[in-house]
């Protein structure tokens, strides 16, 4: 569904991305890893259109997402740092969007009530502590069912019982085929959720392999050992 | 794009700076005309007023509107919507309630005391001052992300439109007074939309005859029916001009 053929963006003398091209289908759940600033970011933020490559081109579901802006109907994003207008309650953010989106399908509230938001619905943006922050933003990525979810570090700041909540709920997505694009510094926790590891580096992409390829090749069954072991190779 | 500018309108309108702005509007212009028995002089002093207090509340205060606006945008961006959309919606809501605070702070009791064409005529200009001001943040806010930056360019850039561009024509006139100046003055005056609002105020007096030779030229030009279209299609163009301009870099801007 995502198709991005050799993106290159720099800012300054830094290279974010350097000739990056995947290739993902529906159903798959992806997990981007790699070390600070490696571009993990920044090519979510070019899927998005926040971030204006240099050269390549991205396709969704086959159209080229340059100058066009109806894509974004498919995507539910949840940001590394969520940024809100501070003068606006949570209620509002989320009507607002609704307002916004006219979606004629019915939202999926699950992650509100799961979070149990609608209590803090008159609460104002700028007086939310960052777990808040976050399960707003998570709650607003699923709202629209979007086909592909893009979850930027998603359980960052969360406390055990919420973030539990939120892996349950990736994982009954995953079941409908959505297909899901996961950054994370938990590899115990991409583990469970994600189909394909997707290793990037300086921005460049240095891996791009189902899970059990990976764990078959490298001769472990666990993904943080199996990184470690990846690492060490291309250290030498 | 009609429900993002319902939502910035109704934020702005919240504002107690807004508020506060219309209030000291609509002091000032009280205050002026009762003072001043003759309420063309209250126009005069007005004018001026005018054309000191709008622009700076409007260029700094939409300045500063739009860097704290930059979460809101960054959450629209990743939404279905234009950029085109987002960044015009946020324009005219700015303009919008910058122009409401100007005609319930100053156009209401203006129109209470006089209402002459040239009330009419100042209600309008400090409407487009307003606009034109605000799209001239928008400018000083999409070029840099540094905010303090930005800020500073705003006051600056104002500070060239109500002082230093008007010591520049000084300059120029007392350098070259021995060449006939007036004609190309019309042109030097369109660069200005402060000058040029201030130019169609004073026509519309009868004062102009103080501003001697040069101020019968502009009379011959800016008291036509021809001079005031064109006039107002010059402040028109201040409007798109560096609205088009900021949308340009917005387009393409990484948020």
């Amino acid at each position: 569904m995502i198709e991005a053929n050799n993106l290159n963006k720099s800012f300054g003398k830094l290279k974010a991305l350097n000739n990056v091209s995947i290739t993902t289908g529906a159903g798959q759940s992806i997990a981007l890893i790699g070390p600070n600033g490696c571009g993990k970011t920044t090519f979510i933020k070019s899927i998005l259109g926040m971030v204006v490559p240099d050269s390549g081109t991205i396709k969704i579901k086959n159209q080229n997402i340059k100058a066009n802006w109806a894509y974004r109907s498919l995507i539910g994003y949840m940001p590394q740092i969520g940024r809100y207008p501070d003068n606006m309650k949570i209620g509002q953010v989320i009507d607002m969007l609704t307002d916004i989106r006219q979606n004629t399908i019915a939202i999926d509230e699950d992650l509100i009530n799961a979070f149990s938001l609608k209590k803090l619905y008159n609460k104002r943006m700028g007086t939310l502590s960052g777990g808040t922050m976050q399960k707003v933003s998570a709650s607003i990525a699923f709202l629209f069912k979007p086909e592909i979810l893009i979850l930027d570090e998603p359980t960052a700041g969360l406390d055990p019982i919420s973030s539990e909540a939120l892996k349950e709920k990736i994982q009954a997505e995953k079941q409908n085929g959505k297909l899901f694009l996961i950054t994370s510094h938990i590899l115990s926790e991409l583990d469970e959720l994600s189909t394909h590891i997707v290793y990037m580096q300086d921005g460049t992409i240095m891996l791009y392999k189902t899970m059990e390829e990976l764990k078959s090749t490298t001769g472990e069954n666990r993904l943080s050992r199996a990184i470690a072991h990846l690492m060490a190779k291309t250290a030498q | 794009m009609k429900k993002i500018v319902k939502y910035i309108l109704l934020d702005i309108l919240r504002n107690k700076i807004i508020l506060a702005y219309t209030a000291i509007l609509f002091v000032v212009t009280f205050s002026v005309f009762s003072l001043e028995d003759n309420s063309q002089k209250g126009m005069l002093t007005l004018l001026n007023l005018v054309l000191f207090i709008v622009p700076l509340v409007s260029i700094i205060f939409s300045t500063i509107y739009i860097y704290n606006s930059s979460e809101f945008i960054e959450l629209l961006v990743s939404q279905p919507l234009r950029r085109k959309s987002i960044w015009l919606s946020l324009f005219i809501g700015i303009s919008g309630a910058l122009s409401l605070a100007f005609i319930i702070g100053a156009g209401v009791p203006l129109l209470i005391y006089n209402h002459s064409v040239t009330a009419f005529m100042m209600v309008a200009n400090g409407i487009l001052i307003s606009v034109i001001f605000a799209a001239i943040a928008m400018v000083a806010a999409v070029s840099t992300r540094d905010k303090a930056k930005g800020i500073g360019w705003a006051i600056l850039l104002w500070l060239y439109f109500s002082l230093v561009f008007d010591g520049l024509i000084l300059f120029l006139l007392f350098q070259f007074s021995d060449y006939p100046l007036e004609k190309i003055m019309i042109f030097v005056s369109a660069l200005n939309p402060i000058d040029l609002g201030r130019i169609l105020i004073l026509l519309k007096m009868d004062v102009s005859a103080l501003m001697g030779y040069t101020g019968a030229v502009f009379k011959e030009f800016y008291g036509t029916q021809l001079g005031l279209i064109i006039s107002f299609s010059v402040m028109l163009l201040w409007v798109i001009i560096p609205l088009l301009y900021s949308l340009r870099i917005f387009n393409r801007k990484d948020l």
